[in-house]
């Protein structure tokens, strides 16, 4: 009997109780790979002997009476945005292919500290731009619900993963909703925490005031566990929060809403939504009122332009940060014919080493960031910033958490937006704001739509450092529709072995 | 060395909230070291007007006096105890490098540019 519909959760008991190995269960994982991801394509790289050699030395760990973390010998799917020395990280773009970094990221070092073992490593958007995967270099994950829809993005090799059941745990990052989105259009639960509350050492930098490593997993717990984990204050990263990480898997385990105060975001609803969408997410929200919680609307009046603002912060933090690859000191390098400059060899370099997407976004914050054009477009977004930081102030003076939908619309069909940058961009819509302002954000399934038969996302927000409260609300919406589904939503998922014959 | 970021905003006759020229797409490129084909350029050309056209939007918010936030959270320097930790080894930080010799990152003349 395979152990790969088992959540994180009960894998670490197994092993805890020696019912089963850590070696056993990467064994069934490892398998799960290779039946199911030629059609999903959720990895970029699997070491079957490394993941061995991992779960066997947490087998040795736990025989010689060493105390292991709750998660020791659970395996976890890694996105590629993370360094790992011991295999290559590549951005899913040409410019890294191949490299190896001489160091661990500390999410990577505490994933090992805690006894986890690493699958392998998962595709995502270049550089962790996109909102589908579709713009890797190399090759787009599918969905697992519909292998011809998109599994969300940029983390939707880690999405994929799990939903695919080819790992119960996932790392991803969240700059703009690339863990929430790839959460909600695959069926999961997905974390952003609040800005600084996990370490950026070791994550290739995108935007790096926005960029927020975080769980994706199959239950509220499995995620709050895996939170734990890695979380907390690292002094490589200057801009990590030296606070306590707040009790997330406390709050996943007490999982009630009774007497707190929840407000929906009057501005995300309506045109542009899919009624599918409005519909799962009308419904949690009167589940949520009958638990007891208190639900009134809310107006944040400058979450309309979170959007347009953070396509100019995010992209000109982007121009600044991609700078770094500059063909002298790792990664491609291309032209050095002996006569060119290195000048010349480093244009050459970007220019074949990026895909579209990434050139774009250099563009684009080049331009945002020019004098002459700064005050008009990047110093206006950055007052915007603090519109939107107000607007959640505001907010949470008369209530504990705000909801949404996650996302607009279900998995949307691949190829479907792939040249339309303005279209995928909207995928972000309601997840941005969060980023912007920095504080903590989760989605949780919250049903089917009816159009399509595919996952909702139902996100909830909290203020800076009260992450247990948005696992709080995320776990007594899951319980809640778990009775009435009869089990988790993915049971509700095609059967995968049958969708890749 | 004349400040080349100024240069943009006199390439051509884009304004902001307007679409942007070939010319300055071209422009850009240069500044951000990115060696683009003629029907890359073209293509941008169009799909940056259209983004710049909608993030313009920002520009409806009547910001007045209000103060721009670079990061969400209020940021304090931060400072590390003054201690000789181990780092890399030299072929460790040599490990990725395309082209190195004795010990050193190789790269191509760096001088007698722009002549």
């Amino acid at each position: 009997m395979t152990s790969i519909k088992k959540t994180a959760a009960e894998l670490a008991a197994l092993v805890a109780s020696g019912e089963a190995s850590a070696a056993e269960i990467a064994r069934d994982h490892l398998d799960r790979i290779a039946a199911v991801d030629g059609s999903v394509k959720a990895f970029l790289h699997v070491d079957e002997d490394n993941v061995l050699a991992q779960a066997r030395a947490v087998d040795a760990r736990r025989a010689a009476g060493e105390e292991l973390g709750p998660l020791a010998g659970v395996p976890i799917a890694h996105k590629d945005v993370f360094t790992t020395k011991d295999m290559p990280t590549t951005c899913s773009s040409e410019i890294l292919k191949g490299w190896r970094p001489p160091y661990d990221a500390t999410v990577t070092a505490r994933l090992r500290e805690a006894g986890l073992v690493i699958l392998g490593k998962t595709n995502l958007d270049e550089f962790a731009m996109g909102s589908s995967t579709e713009n890797s270099a190399f090759g787009t994950t599918h969905n697992p619900w519909d292998l011809s829809k998109i599994p969300g993005g940029s983390s939707g090799g880690s999405s994929a993963a799990v939903a695919a059941y080819e790992a119960p745990l996932a790392t991803g990052t969240d700059t703009g909703g690339s863990i929430r989105q790839p959460a909600a259009v695959t069926g999961l639960v997905g974390m952003k925490p609040t800005y600084g509350g996990s370490s950026r050492y070791g994550v290739i930098a995108f935007a790096s005031s926005l960029d927020t490593p975080g769980p994706l997993a199959r239950t509220v717990l499995d995620a709050a566990l895996l939170h734990e984990a890695f979380s907390g204050h690292d002094p490589r990263d200057s801009t990590s929060i030296d606070r306590p990480v707040p009790p997330v898997v406390e709050a996943a385990r007490r999982a009630d809403v009774e007497g707190l105060r929840i407000g929906v975001v009057k501005e995300f609803g309506g045109e542009g939504y899919q009624p599918g969408v409005l519909a799962r997410f009308h419904e949690a929200v009167e589940l949520l009122e009958s638990l007891g919680a208190k639900v009134v609307e809310v107006s944040c009046p400058h979450f309309t332009y979170a959007l347009p603002a953070y396509y100019l912060i995010a992209p000109s933090e982007c121009s600044s940060n991609l700078a770094r690859f500059d063909a002298m000191r790792y990664g491609l390098r291309v032209g050095d014919d002996g006569t060119r400059s290195a000048e010349e060899v480093m244009a050459l370099t970007r220019a074949e080493g990026f895909g579209s997407e990434v050139k774009r976004r250099i563009m684009l914050g080049t331009y945002a960031l020019s004098s002459g054009y700064y005050d008009a477009y990047y110093g206006k977004a950055q007052q915007v910033r603090t519109l939107i930081a107000r607007d959640f102030d505001a907010a949470y003076e008369q209530v504990d958490v705000l909801v949404s939908p996650t996302t607009p619309t279900t998995a949307f069909p691949i190829g479907e937006r792939a040249d339309d940058p303005m279209a995928m961009y909207l995928a972000d819509l309601c997840t941005i704001p969060s980023n912007l302002a920095g504080n903590a954000a989760i989605s949780v399934p919250c049903g089917l739509a009816d159009e399509d038969g595919l996952p909702v996302g139902l996100q909830v927000m909290a203020p800076v450092l009260a992450d247990d409260r948005v696992y709080r609300v995320g776990a007594a919406v899951e319980k809640a529709l778990q009775d009435r589904w009869g089990g988790p939503l993915l049971a509700q998922a095609p059967d995968l072995t049958e969708a890749v014959k | 060395m004349p400040d080349e970021h100024a240069a943009t905003a006199s390439a051509g006759q884009g304004a902001p909230g307007g679409a942007i020229t070939r010319d300055e797409v071209a422009h850009l490129a240069r500044l951000s070291r990115l060696a683009l084909r003629e029907d890359e350029l073209d293509h941008l050309a169009t799909q940056l007007g259209d983004i710049i056209s909608a993030v313009a939007r920002v520009q409806e918010v009547a910001a007045g006096d209000i103060p721009p936030t670079s990061h969400a959270l209020p940021l304090t320097n931060v400072f590390r105890a003054d201690e000789v930790r181990p780092g890399l080894t030299p072929e460790q930080a040599l490990s990725g490098a395309p082209a190195s010799e004795q010990q050193r990152f190789k790269v191509p003349r760096i001088l007698d540019e722009e002549v």
